[in-house]
């Protein structure tokens, strides 16, 4: 290979092949019915942005209704109570489950991940595809689901309230069922392809930390999955047979259903952000061109989020009717989260300690990530502590907590994700100067709606409601303000992406010296991902110029 | 495998396949030997058999929290239950299990003739198992032990299902759920239904893929160099019995 001195392979070391993954065959079924990883990867990620876009419509909608107290715009109502209720319902079942739940592991880790192995594809190809067309499944039912009328549940699915009101509450759980299975499938199949597919040389403190991170959400999503489908299940039965065990006026107990569901949408939380923290544990050494730091520590702080998110769902609960000794053992368990998670924090911000720091648009996202996690991650700690939850519990403080986590952390780290392998994904550059207006108008954004709605929540402002009272306006119509300027962020992000696609392929292979296999092949892959199979030789996150003498 | 991996072999990898050797036609082009592709699947097998006794879980919890909730109605509902029946289904399921393991046997001994008889005699057991599930069955359906709302049973030996308290059930109650259970036996039946029914469906799909492995030991697909797909469903198969065995005592000896 090399001779002499030589650094990581740059641009025009290596002529692009003519064929690659994207032009390889061609015609609708050779996308639709395709075994490749990639292109998987490429139909889940037009799928969950296509859900992305309808989520976002719904949450732009739920904040113009709270500009005002009266609802209205230009002297008309824009929504009625019952019509608010089914909006911010359909955000959230679409958000989560349509979205934010497949959306890093399935979209960019179906096609990121077996690169990074040195693999030719997942452990079960076929398995994959099933898995995407469970995933339509499933967005067709939700959306056939709010065809016919729109369920006003919430995403949560509280009994009694789910179990007795009308509309198509029986086909919106299927679908979260179906999609479901789907999750679990692509989970399952990473954890295969982790154990057995791996470059020979490659151990497992080889591994990049996007995989560990990636595998510790497949092991929640295998583990946590089925309870929240046997759940779904009970759910549909007690609407269809009255069973009697979630409806109190039949003998049933709705706290269970409580429990059930937090057993596994506790963990759902972290099959949200592990991904997240995996992409930005890859950003951060790439753009400070430096090892990161304690690579084991993060490596284990993701397991070990994993297995700490199964045992502190009843913290969703502390007012709900749980006993005492249990609400105190399940807040003392949650405090353990925040040990982890600080791991992490601490060893990226000490890797980009005298690093050598590009402002890249992927490392502006990775910045991002950190302050907004860190102030989500904080004010979890609030409403983990029982004396400040009863007081804050359904407030907005709630719903600032969450979206920190969920979208300026998660979806932050998806966007700086998505623009960190654009090139290898698509062979082409964005534009640079449009990606920090998106990122700068980004932060704006965000910040200003949900920064707000921690002192609207902290002033007693409940989540859900429709009305609220005057005082609270200028808060409200701040935090409505900031959707837009958030809105017309992702606009241009949107824009200046899909307008690289019109230009010719002139992203090189390894456009920000990454050191993790990936990068090692071309822009994009060739159909089989590598020419010859890698064999690992260096660890990741060595920066060092290698020094080859043959 | 299907034409598209046939069709990404034609595309040449030197490293992959070294020498250009006649490989087995069941080896899939993106591992390296047959050896980490069965051990692959033997991994995702396991993790669905996880799911599995995860996705029951469920259910073995909520009816823990119901029996604790209702231990006299439970109990005497379950005298219902038609002991020696029960016990028939476990024998008969264990034999079930036992053939399974001769057939994972005389697949990796290549043995064909052996591996279509034992197949055949599991399928066999399956089915009687869901024939005395049917006559199991139909008795409570005549007698009206049937889940939630159609629960309507008559006679004396145990309750019949009361109404709600009256005025809970004019002020919220929409029409369907007219005349609700609040007494336990349903939430029993109830159970006694989802489980054994979620069972009895895994049992089907079992009877499904044993029929599809047992059309293709006949044809002589499988051998000691590749009986993956006996071993999976063996391993299957007696995740399906390991339920049942859980399941028996629960419903049928609870004291």
């Amino acid at each position: 290979m090399d001779q002499g001195i030589a650094t990581s392979p740059r641009i025009g070391d290596r002529p692009r092949p003519k064929k690659n993954y994207l032009n390889e065959t061609k015609g609708f079924w050779s996308w639709a019915a395709t075994l490749d990883h990639k292109r998987i990867g490429i139909m889940y990620l037009v799928g969950v942005l296509t859900s992305f876009l309808m989520g976002g419509i719904f949450a732009l909608l739920v904040r113009l209704t709270l500009l005002t107290p009266s609802h209205k715009l230009f002297g008309k109502v824009l929504l009625t109570a019952e019509q608010y209720n089914r909006v911010f319902t359909l955000h959230g079942a679409i958000m989560v489950f349509l979205f934010i739940i497949p959306a890093i592991p399935a979209s960019l880790g179906n096609f990121v991940l077996p690169l990074m192995l040195g693999a030719k594809d997942v452990a079960f190809p076929r398995l994959n595809l099933f898995s995407f067309y469970l995933w339509l499944t499933g967005a067709i039912m939700a959306i056939a689901a709010m065809v016919f009328g729109a369920v006003d549940t919430g995403w949560t699915f509280y009994t009694p309230y789910s179990t007795t009101t009308d509309g198509p509450v029986t086909l919106m759980t299927a679908a979260v069922f179906v999609l479901g299975f789907s999750s679990i499938f692509t989970g399952l199949n990473f954890i295969a392809t982790v154990h057995k597919l791996r470059a020979p040389g490659m151990g497992w403190f080889d591994l990049p930390l996007f995989i560990w991170g990636i595998y510790a959400t497949a092991i929640i999503q295998v583990l946590a999955t089925p309870v929240l489908g046997i759940t779904l299940v009970l759910l549909m039965l007690e609407r269809s047979f009255g069973i009697g065990i979630f409806d109190p006026r039949i003998g049933g107990d709705p706290v269970l259903f409580q429990h059930f569901f937090w057993f596994y949408s506790h963990p759902a939380v972290y099959i949200m952000i592990l991904p997240g923290m995996a992409i930005i544990s890859e950003l951060i050494p790439t753009f400070s061109q430096k090892t990161i730091f304690g690579y084991r520590a993060i490596a284990y702080s993701s397991v070990s989020l994993a297995l700490v998110s199964f045992i502190v769902w009843g913290h969703h609960m502390f007012v709900a009717g749980q006993s005492q000794l249990a609400t105190v053992v399940f807040s003392a368990l949650t405090f353990l989260v925040a040990i982890p998670s600080g791991v992490k924090m601490f060893n990226w911000m000490l890797t980009m300690h005298k690093g050598n720091i590009k402002l890249d648009t992927p490392m502006l996202y990775a910045i991002s990530f950190l302050t907004m996690f860190a102030i989500g991650g904080l004010t979890g700690i609030f409403l983990g502590t029982l004396a400040t939850d009863v007081h804050l519990t359904d407030t907005y403080f709630v719903v600032a907590h969450f979206h920190y986590v969920m979208v300026g952390s998660t979806v932050t780290a998806f966007i700086g994700g998505l623009h960190y392998w654009w090139p290898k994904m698509t062979g082409r550059m964005y534009s640079e100067a449009w990606g920090r207006v998106g990122c700068a108008l980004w932060n704006i954004g965000f910040n200003m709606t949900f920064l707000t709605q921690f002192f609207l929540g902290s002033k007693g402002m409940p989540r859900r409601y429709y009305n609220y009272l005057d005082q609270f306006q200028p808060l409200h119509a701040f935090s409505t303000v900031g959707s837009w300027i958030l809105g017309l962020g992702l606009f241009i992000t949107a824009a200046y992406l899909l307008a690289s696609l019109r230009k010719p392929m002139d992203a090189p292979d390894n456009p920000w010296n990454g050191t993790t296999l990936e990068w090692k092949t071309s822009s994009p892959p060739i159909m089989h991902n590598f020419e010859e199979q890698p064999v690992l030789e260096r660890e990741p996150y060595d920066y060092r110029p290698v020094l080859v003498a043959k | 495998m299907s034409t598209t991996s046939v069709d990404l072999q034609t595309h040449g990898h030197p490293a992959a396949h070294a020498g250009e050797h006649a490989h087995d036609p069941h080896h899939q082009h993106h591992f390296t030997t047959m050896e980490q592709q069965f051990d692959t699947s033997k991994i995702g097998m396991w993790l669905f058999l996880a799911t599995e006794v995860l996705l029951f879980g469920g259910l073995f919890v909520g009816f823990g929290m119901m029996q604790a909730r209702y231990p006299r109605e439970f109990v005497e509902a379950h005298t219902h239950l038609v002991r020696w029946q029960g016990a028939l289904n476990t024998v008969v399921l264990l034999i079930s299990s036992f053939t399974m393991v001769l057939a994972v046997q005389a697949a990796k001994k290549s043995e064909k003739g052996k591996q279509v008889l034992f197949l055949g005699l599991t399928i066999l057991c399956a089915c009687i198992f869901l024939v005395v599930k049917y006559f199991e069955y139909s008795h409570k359906y005549e007698e009206g032990w049937l889940p939630g709302r159609f629960y309507s049973y008559k006679g004396d030996s145990i309750p019949a299902c009361h109404a709600a308290p009256p005025g809970e059930a004019a002020a919220a109650a929409p029409a369907a759920n007219a005349a609700p259970c609040t007494n336990g036996y349903a939430t029993f039946f109830s159970f006694y239904f989802m489980m054994t029914g979620l069972h009895g469906f895994h049992i089907l799909a079992g009877i499904a893929v044993l029929t599809w492995i047992l059309f293709r030991a006949k044809r002589g697909e499988f051998s000691a160099s590749y009986y993956t797909p006996v071993d999976l469903v063996g391993l299957y198969w007696h995740l399906v019995d390991l339920i049942w065995i859980y399941l028996f005592p629960l419903y049928y000896l609870i004291q």
